[in-house]
């Protein structure tokens, strides 16, 4: 033990002219005074007094002790250490005798006896002390909770958006010390839906009012900028001013639009939401820096598409980093692959928790918060895309010419004018050209996947390759006079090209795949006038 | 679609040698492409050079580097270009990409050799298309 010793012990202050009483009655002399004595760990008196002495006159002892002289200075002259099983839990400090005799043989025999009585009840009082000092402990700590509680929950949805051809499902279980989840769901314009999931470092009431300011500017910016990755680094900049030293946020922020199943999304440090789709289930990968660390920080938007029948399940720490007795993490693979055992909402909700129950065992005190929040595309929304031709082609030199033919074919029967269907044409020639020569490098075995669905109002053709997810780049514009002056190369137009071709131009994907999504407007939108006359 | 492989022929109009083009331009279409623009400026006699793409059918984003390498060479050698038997698709894409605005762009044969003709020649190819329009 480093720390010093403090010794609380009942003394009577030494008044040499007053009648001698006797040792026994420096204990009942009133008031008693209260005086504190400290003894360093190493100091010598603290060992003679433990070793089980009995009333130790001060003036025979020669030790080399701070605390001896100490005492000697204020004038005990008796000590009666009281110990209890063995260990050493007070002092009995006497002054000099009234009398301004030496204490007898009697006496000593006297506080001998006191102490040996007096020991288990200073230990029995001492304990029930401790014990109430605890219970107070405890109950500032639950009230702490109490309030900590109260603010998360006032910030935490009271309903969940009711989206026409959607299912919404969240689950919050905060840990018994409360640490700083959050989840929200924000109405944007044109029936857009802003999905928060969020974390802040810390517990207890310091992270719910962390949460709850980001919770609050989110909400802002948010409505203000839309863009999930303009909105993070937004968020970030005005948090820097308000973030206590050693907090901070992650967030996944996602903008959902229900009628088209597209969703795009940024990421501050946050976990990544699973994907289930017909071919299983992967992570959507975009990464960026927790929010109110550091200035500055940008956060790239990714876009993915949920299909009839996917779901997509945001979560925080508390159910993948949960652990099993033997200290085993629950673990983001398990997760992954649980996500793919159900369609989504809460049945997936109750198979994840009823999982985390017999991984962790009985008795169980949960770690962290936990918080799920799954999206999950039922297919009753009116407007559901229509597949009209799924296929895959080789990725060989020249293999755009075959889907461009059978893209042309499957959307024959819409309302596309010749125009029009040009334009998707080229766009998908030279997007089927990019997927095979820049995401597949050329490799004949890895093949290029073509998609054609059609909804009310407009066509999408989505071409995936297995490159990976990647932006689109955001290359400068084709100059045809430097290409002519021989400083540009003469290529380079394919994705000029695909963008004045098409209505709508986005990407999606995971590790693997990187799919370009060409989306043509049944019925115009402006874009039929040349940009070049 | 089929792969169409490209095919060139040169022929003479009025001084202005015409480059009937069939098939599909990509990146294939460069060597006969190149082989045909040999041909008809060897003699050193061409007024301009127009290029027929009244029988083409597909042209993608090779293509169009093709058709900047071709041009490019035209402009160091002070000879004209000029195009017609564009459909309206193509024609978009010549504006997009400013192709037309080197390129003059006609919608026939006729007002094409017109336009290429010596008189014009040198009027760059934003008055040539603007004749042919």
């Amino acid at each position: 033990m480093s720390t010093r010793k403090r010794w609380s012990s009942w003394r009577r202050a030494p008044r040499p002219d007053a009648a001698d009483r006797g040792a026994a009655e420096a204990l009942e002399g009133a008031p008693a005074a209260m005086a504190e004595l400290d003894i360093a760990p190493n100091d010598p008196l603290l060992g003679y007094f433990s070793s089980g002495h009995a009333t130790v006159d001060l003036d025979a002892l020669e030790l080399d002790s701070p605390a001896l002289a100490a005492l000697r200075a204020e004038g005990t002259r008796m000590v009666v250490p009281l110990i209890s099983q063995g260990e050493l839990i007070g002092l009995l400090r006497l002054g000099p005798r009234r009398s301004e005799q030496e204490y007898s043989h009697d006496d000593r025999k006297l506080l001998d006896d006191l102490a040996a009585h007096a020991a288990p009840a200073v230990r029995v009082a001492q304990l029930v002390r401790q014990q109430q000092a605890e219970i107070r402990d405890r109950e500032r700590m639950e009230q702490e909770i109490k309030v900590a509680q109260l603010i998360q929950q006032q910030f935490l949805p009271h309903e969940l958006p009711d989206l026409p051809g959607w299912h919404v499902a969240a689950f919050y279980r905060p840990a018994r010390s409360v640490g700083g989840d959050f989840y929200d769901f924000i109405h944007l314009p044109d029936g857009q839906v802003g999905v928060v999931v969020g974390d802040v470092t810390d517990k207890g009431v310091p992270a719910a009012l962390v949460m709850a300011t980001t919770h609050a500017i989110l909400r802002v910016e948010a409505l203000r900028l839309v863009a999930p990755g303009e909105v993070l680094r937004r968020v970030n900049q005005l948090l820097l001013d308000e973030m206590p030293p050693n907090m901070f946020v992650t967030c996944l922020y996602a903008v959902l639009d229900p009628a088209s199943g597209r969703l795009r999304f940024a990421n501050a440090g946050h976990n990544l939401p699973n994907l289930h789709h017909q071919d299983g289930v992967t992570e959507l990968r975009a990464t960026g820096m927790p929010l109110g660390l550091l200035p500055d920080m940008e956060y790239d938007e990714h876009t993915a598409t949920l299909a009839p029948g996917n779901s997509l399940l945001l979560h925080s720490d508390g159910l993948a980093e949960a652990h099993s007795p033997d200290g085993e993490m629950f673990g983001f693979p398990r997760l992954a692959k649980l996500c793919g055992e159900r369609d989504g909402g809460e049945e997936l909700i109750d198979l994840l928790l009823g999982e985390l129950a017999s991984f962790t065992g009985p008795g169980w005190e949960q770690e962290d918060d936990i918080t799920l929040v799954s999206l999950q595309r039922t297919g009753g929304g009116g407007d559901e895309p229509r597949v009209l031709d799924e296929f895959e082609v080789p990725s060989e030199v020249g293999a755009e010419r075959g889907p461009v033919e059978r893209v042309v074919r499957a959307v024959s029967g819409l309302d596309l004018d010749a125009v029009r269907l040009e334009k998707l044409r080229t766009a998908v020639a030279e997007t089927v050209m990019n997927a095979v020569e820049h995401g597949n490098k050329g490799q004949p075995e890895l093949p290029v996947a073509i998609r054609v669905t059609a909804s009310a109002g407009s066509v999408e053709v989505a071409v995936t390759d297995q490159g990976g997810d990647q932006p689109i780049p955001e290359a400068p514009e084709p100059d045809l006079q430097a290409k002519l002056a021989g400083v540009e190369n003469p290529r380079g137009w394919g994705l000029f090209l695909i963008r004045n071709m098409v209505d709508e131009l986005r990407t999606s994907g995971d590790s693997l795949h990187h799919t370009v999504h060409l989306v043509m407007h049944l019925h115009g939108t402006g874009r039929e006038t040349d940009d070049g006359e | 679609m089929t792969v169409s492989e490209t095919r060139v022929s040169v022929r003479r109009r009025d001084g202005v040698a015409v480059l009937d083009i069939v098939g599909d331009i990509d990146r294939d279409a460069d060597e006969p492409l190149q082989h045909a623009y040999d041909q008809a400026v060897a003699p050193g006699d061409a007024s301009g050079v127009l290029l027929n793409f009244g029988k083409v059918g597909y042209i993608n984003s090779t293509g169009i580097a093709v058709i900047v390498g071709l041009l490019a060479r035209a402009r160091k050698e002070r000879l004209a270009i000029s195009a017609y038997g564009l459909t309206e698709h193509y024609r978009h894409i010549f504006g997009i990409t400013r192709l037309s605005d080197f390129i003059g762009i006609y919608g026939d044969e006729d007002s094409a050799v017109v336009g290429a003709s010596p008189a014009d020649a040198g009027g760059g190819a934003r008055a040539a298309r603007g004749g042919g329009e």
